[in-house]
């Protein structure tokens, strides 16, 4: 748990002399990476070396972007039939919840996502891995959460790929995620990983989580249950935003009790 | 038939942690759009443009990131359920730009209004900025606030609390039709950023 400074512990607990009552986020740094991670060389001129100043959460912080239906196409969620003809490579689908610490699902959330093709390759002009680019492929999907906080993408399993952080470094395969959530404090980017990837070991980005509990929630899971026969296999990913914090009128009820 | 490792439980447990964006977020149809930008249109009343660079711990710029912006509109109303105020508005409020080679963004928006808090203070007028790279394994989080608005700086309750010599990281300078701030990962002048 992130520890409250005393601002904080003030707005959260004390009567609002301006009638304005509003939530609060968990802080969960725990289950995310150090800034300053030696083992991933690009932290190393971009990581703040000073320390982070706590934000309170006022309404700045517990409003956010709610971008909605308008920002997403009919087959946005579908990445293989964006172009004339079928991408190459294993056809999967990629569904699960988006929910907050609390376990409610996260309703009408946009879903971003973006992936190497099959053959480890971006569609992006710095990319230099010599493997072939795909002209049936962007690697670029979106898609909005239902009212249960479901999402479900069709995509092509993304290859690994070598990158120079280290001597013969690969990424294990990846799935780049965005999430807004409700609340800029809920602003999420996050990798989906496949499991049993053999690269993980020595992949510095997903171990910079340091628990293994934490850096075992950006692993998929297969799923036979959803796989579509003769057609595409499939994995489910459940994503966790950060959670509210009870409001001190819940808190007073609790007392009651 | 055989199950497979069904482990995962219904029952979230903690939060998904969060990863770099890297360097090839900006796909064809990817997570830039092309208006991203423009919080305002090009004429809309009282807009203004906020531009500047994001620099890493050398001085050079950082041409693979993202910078985001959220905000409340002139009158500091925001588009959303968790205003307990009851005001209403239909502004966008959010920006995202990526940076270009020479590590510029830019947003077209407007200036905000002041903000109230629970404890009856008033914020003064801010931008909320997320920054997004290669290298940066979680989003890092700052402010802009505004030069002309010396009052309110002061009292406000957050910027009043960031010790002096680093105030100045998140005070823009005003510029014809609109402001400049830099936004500098590390070094000297490093900006101040906030743990959300």
């Amino acid at each position: 748990m992130y520890p409250k400074d005393t601002a904080y512990d003030v707005a959260a607990t004390t009567p609002a002399p301006s009638g304005l009552v509003l939530p609060s986020y968990t802080r969960d740094e725990a289950s995310h990476p150090a800034l300053d991670t030696e083992e991933y060389n690009s932290t190393h001129l971009r990581a703040p070396k000073q320390p982070l100043q706590v934000l309170p959460h006022y309404l700045t912080e517990v409003t956010g972007p709610l971008l909605g239906h308008d920002r997403v196409g009919e087959t946005d969620h579908d990445l293989t039939v964006q172009h004339e003809g079928e991408p190459l490579g294993e056809r999967i689908i990629v569904s699960g919840r988006v929910l907050d610490s609390d376990g409610k699902p996260v309703p009408n959330t946009l879903v971003e996502i973006w992936q190497a093709n099959s053959a480890g390759r971006y569609e992006h002009s710095g990319d230099r891995h010599p493997a072939p680019l795909d002209p049936n492929f962007s690697g670029t999907g979106r898609c909005m959460t239902d009212s249960d906080g479901f999402y479900k993408f069709i995509t092509i399993k993304p290859g690994a790929y070598p990158w120079r952080n280290h001597d013969n470094a690969w990424r294990p395969a990846h799935i780049h995620l965005s999430l807004f959530g409700q609340a800029f404090t809920q602003r999420l980017i996050t990798q989906m990983y496949f499991p049993g990837d053999p690269l993980f070991y020595q992949d510095p980005i997903f171990n910079s989580v340091r628990d293994p509990k934490a850096r075992e929630r950006m692993i998929s899971r297969f799923d036979l249950d959803t796989t579509v026969p003769e057609w595409a296999l499939s994995y489910k990913f459940d994503i966790v935003l950060r959670g509210r914090e009870a409001t001190p009128f819940e808190d007073d009820e609790e007392d009651d009790d | 038939m055989a199950t497979p490792n069904t482990e995962t439980t219904d029952t979230p447990v903690g939060t998904t942690p969060s990863q770099t964006v890297g360097p090839f977020f900006a796909l064809p149809g990817g997570i830039l759009w092309e208006d991203g930008p423009e919080v305002v249109g090009d004429g809309a009343p009282g807009a203004i443009v906020v531009h500047g660079r994001v620099l890493d711990g050398n001085g050079n710029p950082v041409p693979d990131a993202i910078v985001e912006t959220w905000q409340a509109d002139s009158q500091g109303r925001f588009d959303h359920f968790d205003d307990s105020r009851g005001t209403s508005t239909s502004f966008r409020g959010f920006g995202r730009c990526g940076t270009d080679v020479e590590g510029r963004y830019w947003i077209r928006t407007v200036k905000p209004g002041t903000l109230p808090t629970p404890d009856g203070a008033t914020e003064a007028p801010h931008i909320n900025v997320t920054v997004l790279a290669r290298g940066l394994l979680n989003r890092v989080v700052t402010r802009i606030y505004f030069p002309d608005e010396q009052e309110a700086n002061a009292a406000d309750p957050v910027l009043s609390t960031v010790d002096a010599d680093r105030r100045g990281t998140l005070i823009a300078t005003a510029e014809d039709g609109g402001y400049q701030l830099d936004i500098r990962l590390q070094g000297d002048d490093e900006t101040l950023f906030f743990a959300v």
